[in-house]
C-alpha cells in the first residue's frame, strides 16, 4: 500500500489480506506472474500484436481496465476465444455483476 | 460512493500520524493525503466526487487520491452505508491450556488489611477445605495441564498463595514431578512464583536461582510506604524484614528477571518515588503498579482524582521509558512494556484476558477457579481436578465475559486492547464478572493513548527497538 504504512504486526496481515484479496490481478503486460495465484488482465500482450488495436492504433493495453472492453467481447463484437459467449451458451454469465467496475469478481470462469 | 470516517484512534508520535484502528488493532502510518481523507470524512460524510474536488484543490492527483481511498476502505479505516460488521470467531473449546496457577496455600504471614483474599472484599470462602495443597493434588494438577493442552509446546506453572513459601516443600515437589512428566510428554514446562519475600531464605534462594523459577516480589516501596499496608499480624511492618532478602535474592538469582509488583492505594501513589527505590536502590529488573482492586467504599480506595494523580506520574515515567528506549537502554517500567507488547502484536481481545479459556487457578482442594483471584470461591468453582472442567459452567462465564455482551464498551476505541477489564475487580465492583469495569474508562483511554504515542515516536525514530516485542514474551 502506498498510502498507509503498516507498522505494527497485525497492520501487516491487514496487508497481507487485502493484497491477497485484492492484489491478485496483473495486466499482461505488466511481466512475469506473481508467485501466487492471480488474474491474468487483458487478452493481448504487447508483443502479441495483430489481433486488434485501439483507436490510436496502439495494441498495448488493451481491455484494460477489462471492464472497459469486456462487454464489447461477451456482447458485441463478440470474442468467444476470449469470454463466454452471450449469444448461445451462457446468456447469464453478468448476471451478478449490476456494475462491472465494482462487481467485476461476481463473474465467474466457465466450464463447457 | 458516499463515505465516512470508521473505527479509529488518530494519534502523533516523532512527528509522524497514526492511526489505531478499531476493532483489528492495526496501527499504520499516514502520508498527507491519508491524513487530509481522514481529517475531511472526520467531519462528515462525503462522496467520492467531493473528496475527489476538494483533495484536488489541494494540489493532490485523482489517481493517488482514487488509489488512497481505496486502501483506507480496504482497511476499514473509512466506510460506507452501514459500515463493517465485525464478525467474531468463537475460540476452539476446549481451549488447550497454557497456564495453570496452583495457589499451594490460602494461609499467608502477613495481614496486608487490602488483600482480595483476605480482605473485606474477599471473594474466597475457604471454611472447611483445607489450608495447604496436598503432594498428591498439585500432581494432579500437574497432570491435568499436560493432559488439557494439546498442541502446545511449552506450558507454563505458576504457584501463588496465600503466601506461596509457606509451602515450599509442595512447591519443590511439584517442580521435580512437572519436569519429569513434561519431559515424558514432550513438552517444555516452566515455572515462576509470586512471593512476599518473608520466607526467602538463603536454601530457597538457592533452590530458585538453580532451577531459574521466575520470581515476582510483591511490595509497596520504600518502607514507610511499604508498611502502610503490608504488615504482620500483630501490626508490625514487613519492610525490614524483607529488603535484605530481596537484595540477595537479586544478587543471586540471574536465570530469571526479577520484577516487583506494586499495589497502589490511596495513601501509597508515589509512583515515581516507588520505582526509584525498587529499581535503583534495591535493584529489580521491573517494577509494574496496579491499583488496588476493591470496591470504592473502602478508605484505601482510589477515587477518580487519585487515578488521574497516578495517570500523570505514569506518564511521566512512561516518557523516561521511552528516553530509555530511544537510546536502546533498558528501564524496567513494565506497565509500559507489558502494554507496548500488546500494541505491537495488535492484539484485539474478545475477552480481557486467559482467565477461564488458557489459564485456570486450581486451589489447595484441587477446585479449578477461572484464575488465582477466584480460588477458593464456591460461586466461581468451574469443577475438581479429580473430574476436569465443567464445561457448561466454563462456557457460562466466558459468554458472560465477552465483549460483545459488553455493550458500553461497543463504542470504546480502547476495547482492542481493554476488553472490558479483569472479572475480579468488575465481580467486586459490580457484583457481575461479565460488566464493564466503568469505573477506569478514562483511565484506560489515557494510558492506552499514551503509549501509543510512545510506540509511535520509537516506530518513527527508532524502530529497531519494537523487534524486541517480536517475540511472545512467556506471561
Amino acid at each position: 500500500m502506498k498510502h498507509l504504512r503498516a507498522v505494527n504486526r497485525k497492520a501487516r496481515r491487514i496487508e497481507d489480506y487485502i493484497s491477497s484479496e485484492y492484489g491478485d490481478v496483473f495486466a499482461l503486460q505488466q511481466g512475469p506472474p506473481q508467485n501466487r495465484p492471480h488474474y491474468p488482465m487483458g487478452c493481448s500482450l504487447v508483443f502479441s500484436p495483430g489481433w486488434e488495436v485501439d483507436a490510436t492504433g496502439g495494441t498495448a493495453g488493451l481491455c484494460q481496465p477489462v471492464e472497459r472492453d469486456l462487454y464489447d467481447c461477451y456482447i458485441s463484437c463478440f470474442w468467444p476465444a476470449q469470454v463466454p459467449d452471450h449469444i448461445n451458451n451462457y446468456p447469464d454469465w453478468t448476471s451478478k455483476c449490476a456494475t462491472a467496475t465494482k462487481d467485476w469478481r461476481q463473474i465467474d470462469l466457465v466450464f463447457p | 460512493m458516499t463515505y465516512k470516517a470508521g473505527e479509529y484512534h488518530l494519534f502523533e508520535g516523532g512527528g509522524q500520524e497514526y492511526l489505531y484502528l478499531v476493532p483489528s488493532g492495526g496501527i499504520f502510518a499516514l502520508t498527507d493525503l491519508s491524513s487530509a481523507i481522514i481529517k475531511k470524512l472526520k467531519g462528515g460524510e462525503h462522496t467520492e466526487a467531493e473528496l475527489l474536488s476538494d483533495l484536488a484543490t489541494d494540489g493532490f492527483a485523482s489517481t493517488e487520491i482514487e488509489e488512497a481511498i481505496e486502501e483506507l476502505y480496504q482497511s476499514h479505516a473509512i466506510t460506507s452505508g452501514v459500515g463493517f460488521k465485525a464478525e467474531v470467531q468463537p475460540a476452539p473449546m476446549p481451549f488447550p491450556l497454557q497456564t495453570l496457577v496452583l495457589n499451594v496455600t490460602n494461609q499467608c504471614n502477613l495481614s496486608c488489611k487490602y488483600c482480595y483474599e483476605f480482605g473485606e472484599d474477599r471473594v474466597a470462602t475457604p471454611e472447611g477445605k483445607p489450608k495447604f495443597m496436598s503432594e498428591e493434588t498439585a500432581r494432579a494438577a500437574v497432570d491435568f495441564l499436560l493432559a488439557n493442552s494439546p498442541g502446545r509446546r511449552a506450558v507454563h506453572l505458576t504457584f501463588f498463595g496465600g503466601e506461596t513459601l509457606m509451602n515450599f516443600k509442595v512447591v519443590r515437589s511439584t517442580i521435580e514431578y512437572a519436569r519429569a512428566q513434561a519431559h515424558t510428554a514432550g513438552k517444555y514446562i516452566d515455572f515462576s512464583l509470586t512471593t512476599n519475600a518473608t520466607l526467602l531464605t538463603p536454601q530457597v534462594i538457592e533452590y530458585l536461582a538453580e532451577n531459574g523459577v521466575g520470581v515476582t516480589i510483591s511490595i509497596d516501596g520504600p518502607r514507610e510506604l511499604n508498611d502502610t499496608f503490608r504488615v504482620f499480624n500483630n501490626g508490625q511492618g514487613s519492610y525490614d524484614v524483607i529488603a535484605p532478602r530481596v537484595k540477595e535474592l537479586i544478587t543471586r538469582h540471574k536465570s530469571r528477571p526479577i520484577g516487583a509488583r506494586v499495589t497502589l492505594t490511596s495513601q501509597v501513589v508515589d509512583v515515581k518515588r516507588i520505582f526509584r527505590h525498587l529499581k535503583d536502590e534495591i535493584g529489580f529488573h521491573e517494577v509494574g503498579f496496579a491499583p488496588v482492586t476493591t470496591s470504592p467504599v473502602r478508605l484505601y480506595a482510589i477515587g477518580s482524582d487519585g487515578l488521574n494523580n497516578v495517570l500523570e506520574q505514569f506518564t511521566e515515567l512512561a516518557h523516561e521509558y521511552r528516553d530509555y528506549a530511544l537510546r536502546d537502554e533498558h528501564h524496567g517500567f513494565s506497565n509500559v512494556s507489558d502494554t507496548l507488547q500488546e500494541l505491537h502484536a495488535g492484539i484485539s481481545k474478545a475477552h480481557p484476558c486467559g482467565a477461564g479459556l488458557g489459564l485456570l487457578g486450581i486451589g489447595p482442594s484441587g477446585d479449578i477457579s477461572p484464575c488465582h483471584r477466584f480460588v477458593d470461591s464456591d460461586k466461581h468453582k468451574l469443577g475438581h481436578i479429580s473430574e476436569g472442567v465443567d464445561r457448561t459452567t466454563q462456557a457460562e462465564f466466558l459468554e458472560r465475559g465477552h465483549i460483545q455482551r459488553k455493550v458500553e464498551c461497543h463504542t470504546c476505541w480502547a476495547r482492542p486492547v481493554c476488553s472490558g477489564g479483569c472479572y475480579h475487580e468488575a465481580y467486586v465492583r459490580y457484583g457481575d464478572t461479565g460488566h464493564a469495569n466503568l469505573h477506569y474508562c478514562d483511565w484506560i483511554r489515557g494510558w492506552t493513548h499514551i503509549c501509543l504515542e510512545i510506540y509511535g515516536e520509537l516506530a518513527a525514530r527508532n524502530p529497531k527497538f519494537l523487534e524486541h516485542f517480536d517475540e511472545r514474551k512467556s506471561i
